[in-house]
């Protein structure tokens, strides 16, 4: 093991702030994207059931007259 | 000629002539694009005397003398053919070490010495454990002592 | 056997071949992030110059190689768009802009970070630096153009012109450090010499690099799903697709 301790670990040698930052940033920007983009799926299939319930609503209407 | 082919053609020859236009404002960018000098571009006046530039090169061993203020450091910067003496009053980077890489900042006086207010630290490209580099350092010693007897 | 590739080609199959391939490209990159960090962080020693600094180098060097790579793969998609008028090669184009916007940030923040204690600044105008930041604008760019544009043939098509244009900067990028002085330092790794760098240090990276393309296919995989179904939504498959939901 190349770390005697945590604190040593997160001390980076006296870089800590350096090499977290970096590291914290890029988790920080890939768990946003992993977010974003499934936020957006998922508003585009509840938009597109909306469209295929009214769809449906309107065939049975005109079934129903 | 298809319209498909003639699309192709014009897309072609669109991005051909605008890759040959990169080329050629890179081109007359590139005397812009120069970072920083060597020792022997200022010592053959290509660089821009009287005003600001950058010159890099080698810390030359031996040549780091700190000031009685400490915080003002004379140092020289060579390209092994010619030496530019820089003085500088600030905080270093902590790669900045004798015989490594250095680039500086500030303007060349008259009386030859490069009054730098930035130093910057350039390193190279090698990775290594600090073992490996103690190994490859002995090695070279023997190497040289080799050549010298 | 012969697979009949032209049958992927069509949005509708690529959408249900996509949603197959997702959980293996994501879990994978999960792994080898795991392996690559573990090897970055507890087997490589440290630097003999740098001392622990150098440990951003197992996301900086993995960022900036992804932030080119997937330009190329992005203009090579919208070439192909352009050229055979092809919808599914515009929408994987279209797909991969944001994560390659992501890693070029990536790269220029990670670099900064490491520039401040190495070389004793957060930034410098050199060739290096100064063309991985074209890249960004180029891919903003690349995104903005797409997003004014309300027709997505002509959305691609312009989108197209961009990224083929922009493709010159990545060999400026590259080879920056051997065509003019830069404060950045030369290639490690390259096709030509031997690596540079100690092994473990060098497999860490290498396992990063991997995870990071994992990780890129993945997010574009889904992401290209999701253009399929906005820009498919009137046609018959995807309402068949909501039928079958319910």
């Amino acid at each position: 093991m190349i770390w005697g301790s945590v604190s040593e670990f997160l001390d980076m040698g006296g870089y800590g702030l350096y090499v977290w930052g970096s590291y914290l940033v890029t988790l920080i920007c890939i768990a946003g994207e992993i977010i974003l983009v499934s936020k957006r799926k998922r508003t585009l299939l509840e938009h597109l059931s909306l469209i295929h319930q009214s769809n449906k609503q309107e065939k049975t209407n005109e079934t129903a007259s | 000629m298809k319209p498909r082919h003639k699309k192709l053609a014009i897309i072609a020859s669109g991005v051909t002539a605008l890759g040959i236009a990169s080329i050629l404002v890179l081109n007359a960018f590139q005397s812009n694009l120069v970072f920083f000098f060597s020792p022997t571009q200022v010592a053959n006046n290509e660089a821009p005397m009287g005003k600001s530039f950058r010159i890099g090169g080698l810390v030359e061993e031996g040549s780091i003398k700190r000031q009685t203020d400490g915080l003002t450091v004379n140092f020289v910067v060579t390209d092994t053919a010619k030496v530019i003496p820089v003085q500088y009053t600030g905080i270093l980077p902590d790669l900045f070490k004798e015989g490594k890489g250095v680039v500086a900042q500030g303007k060349l006086t008259d009386d030859g010495i490069f009054r730098a207010d930035e130093v910057l630290a350039k390193h190279d490209e090698n990775y290594m454990p600090p073992e490996a580099a103690e190994a490859l350092e002995q090695a070279d010693k023997a190497r040289q002592t080799v050549l010298v007897q | 056997m012969a697979i009949n590739w032209f049958k992927y080609s069509s949005p509708a199959s690529f959408y249900f071949l996509a949603g197959k391939m997702v959980p293996f490209f994501s879990i994978t990159a999960a792994v080898l992030c795991v392996a690559g960090l573990y090897i970055g962080f507890f087997v490589a020693p440290t630097d003999f110059q740098q001392g622990e600094a150098y440990r951003i180098i197992f996301i900086h060097v993995p960022a900036a190689w992804m932030s080119m790579f997937l330009y190329v793969v992005m203009a090579v998609w919208s070439g192909i768009g352009l050229a055979f008028n092809t919808r599914l090669s515009s929408m994987v184009a279209t797909a991969i802009a944001p994560t390659g916007a992501m890693f070029t940030f990536l790269a220029l923040w990670t670099g900064a970070l490491w520039g401040k204690p190495m070389w004793g600044t957060w930034w410098v105008w050199d060739a290096r630096l100064t063309s991985e930041l074209i890249l960004l604008f180029l891919y903003i760019g690349f995104m903005s153009l797409q997003a004014a544009i309300d027709d997505p043939r002509r959305a691609d098509k312009a989108g197209a012109v961009i990224a083929l244009v922009g493709v010159v900067n990545i060999p400026i990028i590259y080879f920056s450090v051997k065509w003019w002085n830069t404060l950045h330092q030369g290639a490690s790794v390259s096709l030509t010499q031997s690596p540079k760098m100690a092994t473990t240090m060098l497999t860490g990276m290498l396992i990063m690099s991997l995870a990071c393309w994992m990780y890129a296919i993945a997010v574009t995989l889904i992401r290209t799903r999701v253009i399929i179904l906005e820009r498919e939504r009137h046609t018959a498959w995807v309402g068949e697709l909501q039928g079958a939901a319910r």
